[in-house]
């Protein structure tokens, strides 16, 4: 078994089963510390992938960011001490169920799915190229995502703060 | 490309890890921990869009952004729910899920 | 050329009077209600006898025939080309006389209410209806058209059902104003198929073609028949029908007495006077069609005419309630023109029945109205109907007993009162043409003068009951119409009726003839002798009469069972065997799907509501396993 392959079955591993443990802990600022090792090990994932950029943000903005906004609330909202009771009996089977059909039908169609590359030369994925790209108005180019979602970003901060702002 | 790992691996972990979110989604009574879910879901979908930029069209680098824009997505999600959560502690005292009943016949 | 298109408001003023006092009528104070619409209708009443001068006098007979004018008429509703209503205003000898009848009878119950109301809660009300009734009367009057008619009749069929239950506090009243309402309607729904049948084959309403044409357009209404009886024989018999529920003949005289419920000032309007003659006047409109076409129609009637004015005298000889007696009276009277109308022919001489008839209307209404003014007076007076309760009155009413006097003469048919010269035609027409008709209107003659005589005695004369208050004399407001009409009905025979309501339009000499006259006003001595010997003064001669005549006497006495009658083919028959089974079709199979309808959307929709539960996980679940489930169809449907 090779490196590589030793590393990413590791990696999907953590992934894997600290997802379940997210979901499953009684506990909920362990869950959120699940959650960023479920986060900070995807963002292996893309180091695997030769993807630094993205891995980079990944652990930036959500192992940093969206990690800590979320403790910072839980902090705010819940007793650190307190244990969740169990779920209802329903609500459990419902979600296994669910989950498990439909993983099962999703992996079916996956495996039976031929998956063919193009055979175009490869991108070389650096910083540069990454910002040419979305910055361009051309083809391959971004500029009008990267504008929308910097509208939806500061809308979405707007709101924040208007409804969490007290009295209203 | 990476040696020895095709990419059904990459989707199978990320398809088992949306749907261990969507489990948890209806599981848990915590909003919280439902947002949580949410997260994970995306972060599967996030997984998705590199792999197959990754292995199927390596010219390009749609999967980048796709991945870029979820995840500023998920971070502008995470600000207004948790706005809203905190709003609703005040209201409830508590933010269990079955509070939010407003929707009801 | 006299313009005649001033006309249109004599039915106009009486409707804005109405609309005036049924609007503004709660804020104004009764008394001015009263002087607004009894001035409103002053006015109708001097344009109706200004239109009566003009065209009797002015316009007059061109080639000594009196013309049929149409002063107005405009387009109402326009359905197809063929179907067309038109309104407008008909000007021909009778609708000229009945204009004068309508609005002089009903200016004087105007004026009269205002005593005779005073106070009644509701003033306002009654003179607004009152005022829609003459509107509705002088509308069907001057009807251009049978439709037009028809629709005259409609509302004033309205308007006595609402002025009948006027106290609609009391039971007995409502339920007399609706048992008025459905007789009458009920027949109308024949008068109104009839109207059909005549417009389906001859493609018009207006008055003018159907009479003045030579019968050409009811050629398609001879050979067409139904049940071995021509449609025009059909139509005729139907238009009769509904005649004879306005004007309460046999078999639908049994609203008529009820009707009395009602305030005293509207029987003598509507009961006596106007809106029952309406069949009559509906029948010597037709009567060219029904001469012409059908002869049998008129048998049909004469006979009714004759047995209808036959049973209600007999009955008018055994009630008490001075109103009913009254009212069978008038019942009598109509029967009296109808079979007039019945046994009357056409031209000159020979329609001496259809001059009598509408002579009779004439003096009729004047009499009878002042009858039932006199009563309304009397009723105001001592506060009850019975006329066990009263006696001797003369003493305190002497306006009223006076009036009474000429009321009794007139109806009686002593010379020279009116009622004498307008029944000495009637029986001479009969006389002439049927002598069972004949011999049974004589004794008739001699049956009013009996039933008449005994309620004058019995009021003003006879025993001394003690009255709780006095009774005083009616005010002015009261006694002034009870004179005015009691002249007229002095007078009125004087009228050489021959020279202006004929059936051709041709004037005519009409002669006294004294092989009539002498035996019925012999015959109305009698009468009034045989009702002095018994009632003049108190005696227990008539209880007698009435025990021994046993059977007969309950009978009449219970009105020949005709409600009964009446009540058992509706209730028994109609109600139990056609009613009950389609009451029980709608309420069981018709609601019944409805209702089973709605149970199943109900009961489905509260199962169902719980999925609105508004809980996130739910929906959620739901959405999440709903596409699972279409990602496995089309798995399964694409391979």
């Amino acid at each position: 078994m090779e490196l590589n392959q030793i590393m990413f079955f590791l990696l999907a591993g953590l992934i894997l089963i600290f997802s379940l443990l997210t979901i499953t802990s009684r506990m909920i600022l362990r869950a959120a510390i699940y959650l960023l090792i479920v986060l900070v090990a995807t963002s292996g994932l893309y180091f695997m992938l030769n993807f630094e950029f993205i891995a980079a943000i990944q652990l930036t903005l959500y192992a940093g960011g969206i990690v800590v906004l979320i403790i910072f609330s839980i902090l705010l909202t819940s007793h650190i001490s307190h244990k969740f009771e169990q779920p209802a009996v329903a609500n459990a089977f419902a979600g296994i169920l669910t989950g498990i059909l439909g993983c099962g039908v999703a992996l079916w169609s996956i495996m039976k799915f031929p998956f063919t590359p193009t055979t175009q030369p490869p991108l070389e994925v650096n910083m540069k190229q990454i910002g040419m790209h979305l910055l361009n108005t051309g083809n391959y180019g971004y500029a009008l995502p990267f504008e929308v979602i910097s509208v939806l970003l500061l809308a979405a901060m707007i709101a924040a703060i208007v409804i969490a702002k007290k009295g209203n | 490309m990476i040696q020895g790992i095709p990419i059904q691996c990459f989707l199978i972990v990320s398809t088992i890890m949306f749907f261990i979110g969507i489990c948890g989604f209806i599981i848990r009574h915590n909003l919280i921990t439902i947002l949580m879910s949410v997260e994970l879901i995306l972060n599967s979908v996030n997984i998705n869009f590199l792999v197959f930029n990754k292995y199927l069209f390596p010219h390009q680098l749609q999967g980048h952004f796709f991945a870029m824009i979820v995840v500023a997505i998920a971070a502008s999600e995470a600000a207004v729910a948790i706005a809203l959560f905190i709003n609703m502690y005040r209201k409830f005292n508590n933010i269990e899920v079955e509070n939010i009943n407003e929707m009801k016949y | 050329m006299i313009d005649y298109t001033y006309t249109v408001w004599i039915p106009l003023i009486p409707l804005f009077m109405f609309l005036i006092l049924g609007l503004l009528g709660m804020k104004m104070k009764g008394s001015l209600a009263g002087i607004i619409g009894s001035s409103g209708l002053f006015i109708t009443t001097v344009l109706s006898y200004i239109t009566a001068y003009l065209y009797f006098f002015k316009t007059g007979e061109v080639d000594g025939t009196y013309q049929t004018i149409t002063a107005f008429n405009t387009e109402w509703l326009n359905f197809t080309d063929t179907l067309r209503i038109h309104m407008g205003v008909m000007l021909d000898p009778i609708s000229v006389m009945m204009l004068v009848v309508v609005s002089t009878v009903s200016l004087m119950i105007h004026i009269y209410s205002l005593g005779y109301m005073k106070g009644e809660k509701g003033f306002q009300r009654f003179y607004a209806f009152l005022s829609f009734f003459t509107f509705s009367m002088l509308g069907l009057v001057i009807a251009t058209n049978i439709f037009q008619m028809y629709i005259g009749f409609e509302l004033v069929g309205i308007s006595s059902y609402i002025l009948i239950g006027f106290y609609y506090e009391k039971p007995p009243a409502v339920a007399a104003s609706k048992k008025a309402f459905i007789v009458t309607r009920f027949a109308d729904l024949g008068f109104l198929i009839g109207i059909l049948i005549i417009s389906f084959y001859t493609k018009t309403f207006d008055f003018d073609k159907l009479i003045s044409s030579d019968g050409s357009i009811f050629s398609g209404m001879n050979t067409a028949s139904f049940m071995g009886v021509s449609a025009i024989t059909w139509a005729l018999l139907l238009i009769f029908m509904g005649c004879a529920g306005k004007s309460a003949m046999f078999p639908f005289h049994i609203w008529l007495p009820d009707a009395m419920e009602g305030p005293t000032p509207v029987s003598a309007l509507i009961h006596a006077a106007t809106m029952v003659v309406a069949g009559v006047y509906l029948v010597a409109r037709m009567f060219i069609v029904f001469h012409f076409q059908v002869p049998g129609a008129l048998i049909v009637v004469a006979y009714i005419g004759a047995f209808t004015s036959l049973i209600a005298a007999i009955v008018a000889c055994t009630q008490f309630d001075i109103k009913r007696i009254l009212a069978y009276s008038t019942l009598s009277q109509i029967g009296y023109m109808i079979l007039a109308l019945g046994v009357s022919g056409y031209g000159g001489e020979e329609g001496v029945g259809y001059m009598a008839s509408m002579f009779h209307l004439f003096t009729h209404a004047m009499f009878k109205a002042l009858l039932f003014l006199i009563a309304g007076s009397v009723i105001h007076a001592v506060h009850t109907n019975d006329l066990r309760e009263m006696g001797n009155l003369r003493k305190y009413m002497p306006v009223t007993f006076i009036t009474f006097v000429v009321a009794l003469l007139a109806i009686s048919g002593i010379p020279p009162f009116s009622g004498f010269w307008s029944k000495d035609e009637i029986l001479a027409a009969a006389l002439e043409h049927n002598k069972l008709i004949f011999y049974s209107s004589v004794f008739v003659a001699g049956l009013t003068a009996f039933y008449m005589s005994r309620l004058f005695f019995s009021v003003f004369f006879g025993k001394k009951p003690h009255y709780e208050h006095k009774p005083q004399e009616s005010p002015l407001t009261m006694t002034i119409p009870l004179m005015f009409l009691a002249a007229v009905s002095i007078f009125a025979g004087f009228i050489p009726f021959s020279r202006f309501v004929t059936t051709d339009g041709k004037a005519f000499e009409t002669t006294l003839n004294y092989m009539i006259a002498v035996p019925s006003v012999l015959i109305a001595l009698i009468g009034i002798g045989i009702a002095y010997f018994l009632y003049f003064k108190e005696s227990n001669v008539p209880d007698k009469i009435s025990s021994s005549l046993g059977i007969f006497y309950k009978t009449a006495l219970n009105k020949f069972y005709f409600d009964e009658m009446w009540l058992f083919v509706t209730k028994k028959i109609i109600f139990n065997l056609i009613s009950n089974p389609i009451a029980w079709f709608d309420r069981h199979i018709v609601d019944g799907a409805m209702n089973g309808v709605a149970w199943v959307i109900e009961k489905s929709s509260y199962k169902i509501k719980g999925l609105q539960s508004g809980q996130l996980q739910q929906y959620a679940f739901v959405f999440i396993s709903g596409s699972v489930i279409l990602v496995l169809c089309f798995i399964y449907w694409l391979n």
